[in-house]
């Protein structure tokens, strides 16, 4: 326990930390202090001067954001000084702020305007010309107002503290300051929508969202994010039937207070290309059907063939509910072919150790050194970057990366792109000199080749070489991109005794398998399909679509109530927002109704039953928000690597799923900071 | 009302790269020097001093440059440069005129030597002749109150001007020659106006 100080706010007496600022033992205290520049994740800056609060014995108002605590202080927040002087900032920070508050986005979630209701003055003294400041290129995602920007250099700190992208300064002083990049080039973090919630007042706003809704108009829907396999609390903002923003929701073990761009921006794809009626080719091509049609000819196809030749891959979107059901109907029709690693990603289906971030990502504030291999976080998983970045503020922690080179945001010791590195570290040669609690953090890059098994095998020798595997400490993960995938594996979507994974499926297309389902699988080789009968279960009209016989339209992640695992193995539930569009229904109720008309109806009805069915057979999945630890054990094989180098997994972080590829937003950043990226550069 | 320099000047005059010369090499290693190992950023005022120096005012590139010599992110580089307004920001004439106006200075009437210089020139504040050799700007107190009005030509300061000897200096400058620095009343210093008083004549 710290060391606590004894202090009087407004008459009550509290016992602290003695490390917390004036501020926020005032608000443990009870008493609330308006605010604009102190956030209690980044630096103090000290510079709004609204904080301003009278302590006995103290000549002046003094800014709590900025005092450290002494015993037996007493301090008031609502005396007549500390009020004169909190109206009197107030007052100053008016000075130059317009007046625009009807054509402004943050009117109702405005800072300025709530402390100005409660802490301002009802009139103005100020009779002079008014400041205006140019507008500035932030990128496509964050629009800019800066007329209205008080200063308070929350969005300098945070690019400069949480997301290592020092992009913004403040130029010029007193009554030239401006808040810019100066050089007039966007932003490019994966993280920059940050700002936009940090921001106090007006000046920095959502660009996609310009001028759509007001908060009183939206509802909000408390969900988890499926952009990254993270699972960043999120709140899904929607009116009528379109979401219309998603914002992160506080979770201080995943995402803190942050997501990222594409978790936020991304959501425009959610109305665009979707597949809202079943469909299936005729003699002219893709035909509108009915379900009963639909799934009838479905019927009709299965009862010719042998169940062996049916087959099922799973792509990244997809959640427990539906992998539970699709795997069920497959033990039901007989099949062994099935899997929910469409890149073909290497795990030990036994050891559950072999695909989870074992650390946890508020573990990794608990290393002291990383070893990165052919993974690059910042693009695969921006949230948990910004942990290993927190870390690495922190001081004390040294990351090595055998894989392609990048800017991580960090410095990172580049051991060069070599399995033969992987070999010497295996043998012995650590890169960190003493570590006493080292990760080990595998990406997709590394395990989704056809030597993953070997690298998995040899990462999970390496962590423990290193150490990194002890009685109370399991620093080996993998950084799992896909939502879905640690799901698939928690459940057992992998090919049963006899069967094939991905890559047997794709190359037996038309001739061991002839039946395949796609559960809104897009990120894979389709070229091999034709030969075969697709039916194709998903929300976009993407790649998987294109191929498919049968075209069964189904929910996104905003549409329907799903439980999703993250990387850490964590099961969270998303909630459902907004209704499918059109005919478009959850994907278990489809394959459900399915089951029944090829005569193998399964045993639940509703979404109660299915998860108590689920929860049976996989327990933890019941357990919402808490992770059930694996037990560690060698996974992996021992067969030599080959001297390939490691791919990065995600080429361009804005379009990596349906969604995304979808969204006119993730074209236009795509465009402004991955110049030279395919627009549509798959997953894999 | 002040200028913003919010962003970076007109884009025609900005060069795509900049590099010190030799000697400013150099002389930028020995600054940096002066800083314990980690802490060379302190050398960023001296630095783009020296650019300036060099350049007469400070281009992108030049901050760029700098930022890179002292691994510091560019833009903070760019907020110490436009912080100060000593930095020019944009190319600026031969000899940088700059006038002072505030209170002491304008109480010995600087109006004058700003329509002198005017005048003489033939250019408002913040503007350059056409041959290049003069920019006028106006700034704040320059600390020569005591010999007040003055004005600051480079490195240079002319004090105890009148409309006079403000266009004298003017015309020397132009001709090539070097004016006579300081006060241009007669006077040493800052010594009284009329000779000195205090420990005169005694023992």
């Amino acid at each position: 326990m710290a060391e606590t100080v004894t202090i009087t706010v407004d008459g009550v007496e509290i016992e602290v930390d003695r490390r917390l600022s004036l501020l926020q033992a005032c608000e443990l205290a009870g008493a609330e202090v308006p605010r604009f520049c102190f956030h209690d994740r980044l630096s103090i800056a000290g510079n709004c001067r609204m904080c301003l609060v009278e302590v006995e014995k103290a000549p002046k108002p003094v800014a709590s954001c900025a005092q450290s605590l002494m015993d037996g202080m007493v301090v008031s927040t609502k005396s007549g000084v500390a009020r004169k002087a909190q109206r009197s900032a107030m007052e100053f920070l008016l000075i130059n702020h317009p007046l625009d508050c009807p054509i402004c986005d943050q009117g109702g979630e405005c800072d300025l305007q709530d402390q100005a209701m409660g802490y301002g003055t009802g009139i103005s003294r100020y009779g002079e010309q008014k400041r205006s400041v140019q507008e500035k290129n932030f990128g496509p995602l964050i629009k800019t107002a800066m007329t209205r920007c008080i200063h308070c250099t929350r969005c300098i700190r945070f690019l400069d503290e949480v997301a290592g992208v020092p992009a913004l300064g403040a130029t010029g002083r007193s009554e030239s300051m401006e808040i810019t990049n100066y050089i007039e080039q966007g932003i490019a973090s994966e993280l920059s929508g940050n700002i936009i919630d940090l921001c106090p007042v007006g000046a920095l706003t959502s660009g996609p969202y310009a001028f759509v809704a007001r908060p009183w108009e939206l509802v909000t829907t408390e969900s988890v994010d499926v952009m990254d396999a993270t699972g960043s609390n999120v709140r899904v903002d929607s009116r009528g039937r379109e979401v219309l923003r998603v914002l992160p929701r506080l979770h201080e073990d995943i995402n803190e207070e942050w997501i990222s761009d594409k978790t936020r921006f991304a959501i425009d794809g959610l109305v665009r290309r979707r597949l809202d009626q079943p469909w299936m080719r005729g003699g002219k091509g893709l035909e509108e059907v009915s379900w009963e049609r639909a799934l009838g000819a479905i019927s009709q196809h299965l009862e010719s063939r042998d169940a062996t030749r049916v087959a099922a891959i799973a792509g990244d979107l997809v959640d427990c509910e539906t992998l539970f059901t699709m795997k069920r109907l497959m033990a039901a029709i007989g099949s062994p072919h099935l899997d929910c690693r469409q890149d073909g990603m290497a795990a030990d289906p036994d050891v559950r150790a072999s695909w989870l971030l074992n650390s946890t990502i508020a573990g990794i504030e608990e290393a002291d050194a990383c070893l990165l291999i052919g993974t690059l976080p910042r693009r695969e998983a921006a949230i948990v970057n910004a942990r290993l970045r927190k870390r690495w503020v922190a001081g004390g922690f040294s990351v090595a990366s055998v894989g392609p080179a990048d800017d991580h945001s960090y410095p990172v010791t580049e051991l060069g792109n070599v399995t033969d590195t992987l070999r010497r570290i295996e043998a012995g040669e650590s890169p960190f000199a003493d570590a006493v609690k080292p990760l080990v953090i595998v990406g997709k890059g590394a395990l989704a080749r056809d030597d993953g098994d070997a690298v998995l095998g040899a990462a999970a020798r390496i962590a423990d070489v290193l150490g990194a595997i002890q009685e109370d400490w399991n620093g080996f993960g993998v950084l799992n991109v896909a939502a879905s995938r640690v799901g698939g594996l928690d459940l057992g979507f992998v090919p049963a005794p006899g069967g094939l994974d991905t890559a047997g499926i794709l190359n037996g297309a038309g001739s061991v398998v002839d039946t395949i389902f796609l559960l809104g699988a897009d990120e894979i080789d389709t070229s091999n399909l034709r030969g075969a009968f697709v039916i194709y279960v998903g929300h976009h009209g993407d790649r998987g679509a294109a191929v498919a016989d049968v075209i069964l339209p189904a929910a996104a992640w905003t549409e329907k109530d799903a439980t999703y695992v993250n990387l850490e193995g964590r099961p969270q539930r998303a909630q459902r927002a907004v209704f499918p569009p059109g005919d478009a229904r959850e994907d278990w109720r489809i394959l459900r109704a399915l089951s029944g008309v090829l005569g193998v109806p399964l045993p639940f009805d509703d979404l109660d039953s299915l998860r108590e069915a689920m929860i049976e057979d996989v327990p933890h999945l019941g357990v919402i928000d808490s992770i059930t630890p694996a037990p560690w054990r060698p996974f992996g094989s021992t067969r030599a690597m080959s001297d390939e180098p490691l791919v990065p997994a995600v080429g361009n972080f804005y379009r990596t799923c349906t969604i995304s590829r979808a969204s006119p937003t993730m074209s236009l950043v795509t465009d402004a900071f991955l110049p030279g990226v395919a627009q549509s550069a798959p997953c894999s | 009302m002040s200028q913003s320099r919010g962003r970076p000047g007109a884009p025609e005059h900005q060069p795509d790269t900049f590099t010190f010369t030799k000697a400013n090499l150099e002389e930028a290693e020995r600054i940096m020097a002066r800083y314990p190992q980690g802490r060379t950023a302190s050398a960023v005022l001296p630095l783009l001093d020296l650019a300036q120096r060099q350049a007469g005012w400070v281009p992108v590139a030049a901050m760029d440059m700098v930022a890179d010599m002292l691994a510091m992110p560019p833009i903070r580089v760019y907020e110490v440069a436009t912080f100060y307004t000593m930095f020019n920001l944009e190319p600026v004439g031969r000899y940088l005129v700059q006038v002072c106006t505030t209170t002491p200075c304008m109480l010995r009437d600087s109006d004058s030597i700003v329509e002198a210089c005017r005048n003489r020139l033939g250019i408002d504040f913040d503007e350059t002749t056409p041959d290049g050799l003069f920019t006028l700007k106006e700034v704040e107190c320059l600390g020569a109150c005591v010999n007040a009005p003055m004005v600051q030509i480079n490195d240079a300061y002319y004090e105890d001007l009148d409309a006079g000897s403000m266009v004298a200096v003017l015309d020397a400058l132009a001709r090539g020659e070097t004016p006579q620095t300081g006060p241009q009343g007669g006077r040493h210093a800052s010594e009284p106006q009329s000779g000195p008083r205090t420990l005169v004549g005694g023992d």
